[in-house]
């Protein structure tokens, strides 16, 4: 079994006994790019499809979402109503920020109900995915990826369509500017993946643990507080903002939709995306890294 | 004690066609074709007896059974089992059965087995004295004494059948339901599961019913088959009838010393009446022989006049064939 | 109720077998409840009023239905995950047992991890009930105990009335999460601050407003003089219930009449 130039001379031993009957060997020495690229983009596209086709699922999902949206809508409308002091962010841009919550829930949460990658892991299927040539982060990547944007393709236009044509104080305002419409556009893709290498973390950590659940939820638990699902982070005090944005979560989604909302302008926005690239190779490194750790943990371990 | 009278049951099945614009058009009205599971069912089982209950695949074995345990109410018809009729008297009749499912477990997966059948007793209401005689027995035959303590999950499939087994009977049942109980079981558990189910049979009396693929589970137990295919009562009779019925054929197989007349005595043997040759190669010839048209005897003295016979052995026509024959008889 | 604590005893076991996925899940479901309480914290933090309720009414009014959330969820998590037991087949076997189908679901399944939300919302009542500014009579407290009790009752309900549509198809399920998920976190403010429709419909049809909005009225001493009517509106809740078993037991019939 060789996956191209990750697999260490110590696992070699290990492996021998297994010569016999794994597959064939393919050797792929060095990984050329281009026919790389074509693989992630195949699983992409084939993630897409098959996400695609859950239409119940998604109808269900775009109602809870718009149910959620209506509640929060009328929390915050209650709040602001009664209140005396002078809140950060009006009422509309909250409300416009509440819906972009729920149209692009797939880009914020981080708690993504992927079973299918856990199982491989804990039951030690592992060992077919490292059959194949290619790497492997770079497969879970295009696949997660997938999944988010299918999830969120599905449900974001009929929302922020609906949305934009609801009655006052329920309506979503449409973005502050073409400018800012594009920044947003650019934001929230980087956001994504930002998330995506995010959630990697995840998935390589269930390596050691070995169980889906339990630590994680900790993590996701408190990643999603700092992305503001639980309150938007405007909303925060002022010193939990700025813990916030030590973190990468609040770059997945409040940055965009902040950017949309106009609540950032626009240079402050292209500073803001200048720190999500920076926060994507980073977190891209680093995950690459730990994945490598522990692939290499895996394969002396026998799976 | 068991009783089908015309049982009939049909289920409408929704027809999902493929394509775009037929799932558009299902999002307003289904349609729906109506499959008759079973159609006219009738027999009768007395107390004690043993029936193998066999069919092709959807032939509606699990519906009778679904029957008979009260699970499903049939569209026509009238069953009673000791007096209830099952799906009306749910409650009090179920008391009376064991059902055992092959391949689901009604225990408890993470726990110990004793829990699993403590908590059974206390589901049935089993005395406690009575719930304590059939552990032991049950213990004991089956051999369950180092498994108790054991999580279900730990156990080997044919450990955890004997104690599916077991957990079926501690509520003294008079009427077992057996679903598959041997697959996927190795030869050795396969036989002490038949031997069991005998020795329950014949010491308690508890009249079985056994739906299974296995055709050497019926050879070993069932003195009755009852066949079902497409819905319809196909057969009902003793096992033995069905043998002399179908089973005039046996299977010889000779191992003989080839010579220089090798092949002007192959022939010849080819030619014998009443005989088709299955095999003949490296010494070795295996002989369909039709005990309507001839004898055994008849064919091993031609045989060994045209072949120096080193060795024979003689098989009847193994059970699968004769239920194959069944189902090619009635088109199934 | 012997059988239902076997149920629980060997369940419970079963459970305990995977003890630090207990114990973090149960930690989770802690935290989850948390940073919602956090966040309704930070609210008040900022707006420091909402239409006229504190911070520790609003508390009582969140602890309340995010604990019989919890303990509902703990113990009719057999309906919750009803759709598993019949699409495995496994439904059959409850129907070949002497028992009552809805004992044998609700013995089914217990999901403990829920206690620690269940701890979580606790601490929350005991910290509000001590803070709020109002006296506390005997009846209140009772009052604030049946609030749970009924909560629990009602969403047991609308769990049952969720597995019951299994019979009919497995589809759609996640609709019914709008009621459990969705209405906990509505009803956990006071219902008063959103639209009258919201406030009629959840207070006739699905009666979270019985659970905590009225009986607190009634504790807070706001209400507008029938004071005894609002502290039994609680018992009115767990009228729901009647209803969702009778649905219950024809689903179960229009199972054994067409089968799987």
């Amino acid at each position: 079994m060789n996956t191209g130039k990750e697999k260490p001379q110590s696992a070699q031993s290990s492996q021998v006994q297994h010569a016999n009957d794994g597959p064939p060997r393919t050797h792929t020495a060095i990984n050329r790019p281009p026919r790389n690229l074509k693989r992630y983009v195949s699983v992409f596209r084939i993630r897409l499809t098959y996400s695609l086709q859950y239409r119940t699922a998604a109808l269900a999902g775009v109602a809870t979402q718009f149910f959620w949206g209506f509640v929060l809508i009328m929390v915050y409308t209650a709040f602001y109503s009664a209140s005396s002091s002078d809140p950060s962010i009006s009422l509309p841009q909250l409300v416009t920020y509440v819906w972009l919550q729920q149209s692009f829930l797939a880009f914020v949460m981080l708690w993504f109900r992927d079973d299918e990658l856990f199982r491989l892991i804990t039951t030690g299927n592992i060992a077919y995915e490292l059959c194949r040539p290619g790497d492997l982060y770079g497969f879970w990547y295009a696949k997660l990826l997938a999944q988010r944007m299918a999830s969120a393709l599905l449900r974001c236009f009929p929302i922020m369509i609906v949305a934009s044509l609801l009655p006052q104080p329920y309506r979503m305002m449409l973005p502050a500017s073409l400018v800012s419409a594009g920044l947003f556009i650019i934001a929230l893709l980087l956001g994504l993946l930002v998330l995506v290498a995010i959630s990697m973390f995840i998935y390589i950590s269930v390596f050691y643990t070995m169980s889906p659940y339990g630590s994680l939820l900790m993590f996701t638990v408190i990643g999603e507080f700092l992305a503001g699902l639980i309150i938007p982070v405007p909303l925060m005090p002022d010193w939990l903002q700025d813990i916030v944005y030590l973190f990468p979560f609040g770059w997945t989604a409040d940055f965009p939709f902040r950017v949309y909302a106009g609540h950032f302008g626009h240079t402050e926005a292209l500073f803001g995306i200048m720190s999500q690239l920076i926060w994507l190779v980073a977190l891209v490194t680093l995950g690459r890294q730990a994945m490598k750790k522990a692939l290499r943990r895996v394969v002396v371990q026998g799976g | 004690m068991i009783e089908l009278h015309h049982i009939s049951k049909s289920f409408k099945v929704a027809r999902r066609s493929s394509g775009i614009a037929n799932a558009f058009k299902s999002l307003f009205s289904r349609e729906y074709t109506t499959v008759q599971a079973l159609d006219d069912i009738s027999f009768t089982i007395k107390s004690g007896e043993i029936v193998g209950y066999i069919g092709p695949n959807g032939a509606g074995k699990s519906t009778t059974i679904k029957i008979m345990s009260g699970i499903l109410v049939p569209d026509g018809g009238e069953c009673r089992i000791m007096g209830y009729t099952p799906w009306r008297d749910r409650a009090t009749y179920v008391r009376h059965i064991g059902v055992v499912f092959g391949q689901r477990t009604q225990l408890w997966w993470d726990v110990p087995v004793i829990d699993s059948f403590e908590l059974l007793r206390d589901i049935y209401k089993v005395p406690p004295q009575e719930y304590r005689r059939n552990l032991e027995h049950l213990t004991e035959t089956l051999e369950l004494s180092n498994l108790l303590r054991t999580p279900v999950r730990q156990l080997s499939l044919g450990q955890r059948m004997r104690c599916e087994i077991a957990a079926s009977l501690l509520h003294n049942p008079d009427i077992l339901f057996l679903d598959e109980p041997t697959i996927g079981l190795d030869a050795v558990s396969k036989l002490a599961v038949r031997q069991f189910i005998r020795t329950i049979n014949e010491e308690r009396g508890v009249t079985v019913i056994l739906t299974t693929h296995d055709m050497h589970d019926i050879e070993a137990l069932a003195n009755r088959i009852i066949m079902i295919g497409r819905g319809k009562l196909l057969v009902d009779g003793k096992l033995s009838d069905l043998r002399s019925r179908f089973g005039s054929q046996k299977t010889i197989t000779i191992d003989f010393r080839s010579s220089q007349d090798e092949p002007a005595s192959v022939a010849s043997v080819r030619e014998l009446p009443g005989i088709q040759v299955l095999s003949m190669a490296n010494e070795r010839a295996v002989l369909l022989v039709d005990t309507d048209q001839t004898n055994i005897s008849d064919v091993l003295g031609q045989v060994s006049n045209l072949l120096e016979v080193v060795d024979v052995s003689i098989t009847s026509q193994p059970i699968e064939e004769i239920v194959l024959n069944l189902y090619k008889e009635h088109q199934l | 109720m012997k059988l239902f604590l076997g149920y629980l005893s060997i369940l419970f076991r079963s459970q305990m077998q995977y003890k630090t996925s207990f114990w973090l899940l149960t930690a989770g479901q802690f935290f989850i409840p948390f940073t919602t309480f956090a966040g309704i914290w930070f609210l008040f933090d900022r707006f420091g009023t909402l239409q006229g309720w504190e911070f520790y009414e609003v508390a009582i009014c969140f602890a309340v239905i995010h604990m019989a959330f919890a303990i509902s969820e703990c113990f009719a998590r057999g309906f919750d995950s009803f759709s598993s037991l019949v699409v495995s087949g496994d439904f059959d076997r409850l129907l070949v047992r002497p028992r009552s189908t809805v004992l044998q679901v609700l013995g089914s399944r217990f999901e403990f991890t829920r206690i620690g939300r269940l701890v979580q919302s606790l601490i929350v009542l005991i910290w509000a009930v001590v803070n709020v500014s109002l006296d506390w009579t005997p009846l209140k407290l009772i009052t604030l105990i049946l609030m749970v009790i009924s909560g629990t009752v009602i969403f047991a309900g609308i769990l049952i009335l969720a597995a019951t549509m299994c019979f009919w198809t497995v589809q759609g399920l996640e609709v019914v999460n709008i009621l459990t998920n969705g209405g906990r976190e509505l009803a956990q403010y006071p219902l008063q601050i959103y639209e009258r429709w919201v406030v009629r419909l959840f207070t006739f049809v699905i009666p979270f407003g019985c659970i905590n909005y009225l009986p607190l009225l009634y504790i807070l001493g706001r209400t507008d003089g029938h004071d005894l009517l609002y502290a039994l509106t609680p018992l009115a809740g767990l009228l729901f219930f009647i209803p969702c078993l009778f649905v219950w037991q024809f689903g179960v019939r229009h199972y054994r009449s067409t089968g799987s």
